[in-house]
């Protein structure tokens, strides 16, 4: 299982992860974290792998200081977190063959004896719906779909316990990432893994996660289960984002906060970082950042968050 | 006004990427093309935009507005529609505005250009950056000091300033996020119920087609393979290809969630 606790990660000016805190159970599980531009998921995802240096904080995996890990003990790790992108051309070599790209993993790693290597390569090509000649093609021989399937059998050669997906449909088109999402789901429970989704999607993330944290400004605004925070979100900035995704019905998606454009991350506002676009603020929100607590069943960052659920409730109300 | 597409073809070399046998746009009206990667709905808008040729390819077919044809037009006559009579919004709306200039240069400019004086063009663009939300005061920065959202609704300001009939508009919010999109959707509708605009409107996304245009078009390998009523064709599609591409949108709130 893993444990991010107080995570800061500082960019010069720009503070893009503040405070995080979050566990990702031991698999099959799945954790959304949903955000916009800027509200550091990417950043805490990248953290996680080790790609980024923390200011502060801490990640462990099974009880295993990830931050201050040397030696055999960093390998593991690196073996047993991976991580996939949502652009599967930046990761993979263009002249590199399928066949290469995916024992490269499996020697970096000693994951199998090299008489094995074939084999193995056959055997997870085939688990990500690919078949074994696709394994001596280059690159720009596959399709967007078919090099993400390989991004993810490479992620999968070393049995990682974690994955962290980072937007990993969001290139795709809808048909094509509807059978990646399916490709997801199922080797979830193939191999009990678990997972971190980033994604701006709100939909995929229900589909995929059971618990999801949105994001804001590199705060966790909102926490809980996916299932109840995406249906009836608390914090205005959930609310906001839930309103403005657009559905297949003949109404468009409402602006739900007063302005638009999200304030500069390099001089956040002070109190709520939220309260310039909150269509609920009041003078505490400017002054007084508010702290995650229990809200209706989740957590929530708002001082007016019982207010905002208690207006949706009435709205729903008139509505039926 | 009347925008009419007949037999288009477009083709690089010998391979045709786009072959659609009709189109049409009135005034007021929102018609959304639709396709995948590769279905050739922009290099659609392109050729309609008499952009296409500049790209290196070879447009066959007719295009007429109001009964005049746009496929023979020169380049000086294109530039005298373009801008004026036909608008185009892009997807990456902080890159298709020229970096070294002020985003008001460029706007009074193309007023200038279309016959307004100085201090008419000042004037029209600052109502118009009024009219899409926007403090005139943006108008003196430069285009990597506006966020996404902002450069977006002064492409906007622009068509409605420069009294645009039609507007082309390419995945005018792909690359935006959901609380911007909404905003500039909203834009979007109001500029055909208050200035009228027809809009053309290229997307991928049908859950945002569904709530903006009346009519829809979808489109694969260049070919349009459905068109109607928003609402009829996309409650009861006709074509295996609609009822793939709609199985396929991920939606909120579906009892499929296995896991919750």
């Amino acid at each position: 299982m893993l444990e991010v606790r107080d995570l800061v990660v500082r960019y010069g000016p720009v503070v893009a992860v503040d405070g995080v805190s979050l566990s990702v159970p031991k698999g099959p599980a799945g954790f959304g974290l949903v955000g916009e531009s800027g509200s550091g998921k990417t950043t805490i995802g990248r953290a996680i792998v080790k790609l980024v240096e923390p200011e502060s904080g801490s990640i462990e995996l099974d009880g295993l200081d990830v931050l201050g890990a040397r030696g055999g003990d960093l390998k593991r790790y690196r073996k047993g977190v991976q991580i996939i992108f949502q652009d599967p051309d930046s990761t993979l070599d263009p002249r590199m063959r399928v066949r290469g790209a995916i024992t490269e993993v499996l020697r970096a790693h000693g994951a199998v004896p090299r008489a094995g290597e074939a084999a193995r390569v056959t055997e997870l090509l085939e688990q990500v719906g690919l078949q074994a000649d696709h394994a001596d093609r280059l690159p720009h021989q596959l399709s967007g779909g078919q090099r993400q399937r390989v991004s993810i059998a490479r992620a999968l050669a070393v049995e990682p316990e974690l994955l962290v997906l980072d937007e990993p449909t969001s290139a795709l088109d809808v048909t094509v990432q509807a059978r990646v999402l399916e490709l997801i789901a199922r080797l979830r429970e193939e191999r009990s893994l678990a997972y971190l989704l980033i994604s701006h999607n709100l939909a995929v993330v229900e589909q995929l996660c059971e618990q999801v944290a949105v994001l804001y400004l590199g705060r966790i605004v909102e926490q809980g289960a996916a299932a109840l925070v995406l249906s009836q979100p608390a914090h205005p900035y959930s609310r906001a984002l839930r309103a403005a995704v657009p559905e297949l019905s003949e109404q468009l998606p409402r602006p739900a906060t007063t302005r638009a454009d999200p304030p500069d991350p390099a001089s956040p506002p002070s109190g709520c970082p939220f309260h310039p676009r909150c269509p609920l603020a009041i003078d505490r929100c400017r002054q007084e950042e508010p702290q995650l607590r229990e809200v209706a069943g989740r957590m929530a960052a708002c001082h007016r968050a019982e207010d905002a659920v208690r207006g949706q409730s009435e709205a729903s109300d008139q509505r039926s | 006004m009347k925008l009419e597409v007949r037999d288009l073809g477009v083709w690089f070399a010998d391979r045709r990427v786009v072959e659609v046998d009709s189109l049409e746009l009135d005034r007021g009206e929102t018609l959304g093309l639709v396709g995948e990667t590769g279905s050739g709905k922009s290099m659609t808008a392109y050729a309609i935009a008499g952009l296409a040729p500049g790209m290196g390819a070879r447009v066959e077919g007719s295009v007429q507005l109001d009964g005049r044809e746009l496929t023979t037009l020169s380049q000086g006559a294109w530039r005298d529609i373009r801008g004026r009579r036909i608008a185009m919004i892009f997807q990456a709306p902080i890159s298709s505005l020229n970096p070294v200039f002020r985003t008001g240069d460029v706007f009074t400019r193309a007023l200038q250009l279309h016959g307004a004086s100085k201090a008419e063009a000042r004037t029209r663009a600052a109502e118009a950056m009024r009219s899409v939300s926007l403090s005139p005061d943006l108008l003196r920065r430069y285009p990597h000091q506006l966020s996404g959202g902002q450069a977006q609704r002064i492409a906007i300001a622009q068509a409605i300033a420069l009294r645009a009939e039609v507007l082309i508009a390419d995945e005018p919010t792909s690359a935006l996020d959901v609380t911007v999109q909404a905003e500039i959707l909203e834009q979007l509708q109001k500029l055909r119920t208050e200035e009228g605009i027809a809009t053309l409107f290229i997307s991928h996304d049908l859950a945002v087609v569904s709530g903006l245009c009346d009519r829809v078009a979808i489109m694969r390998d260049g070919r349009i393979v459905e068109r109607g009523p928003v609402r009829e064709t996309l409650t009861s599609p006709q074509h295996a290809y609609t009822r793939e591409l709609l199985a396929a949108v991920p939606r909120l709130g579906e009892a499929g969630n296995a896991h919750a």
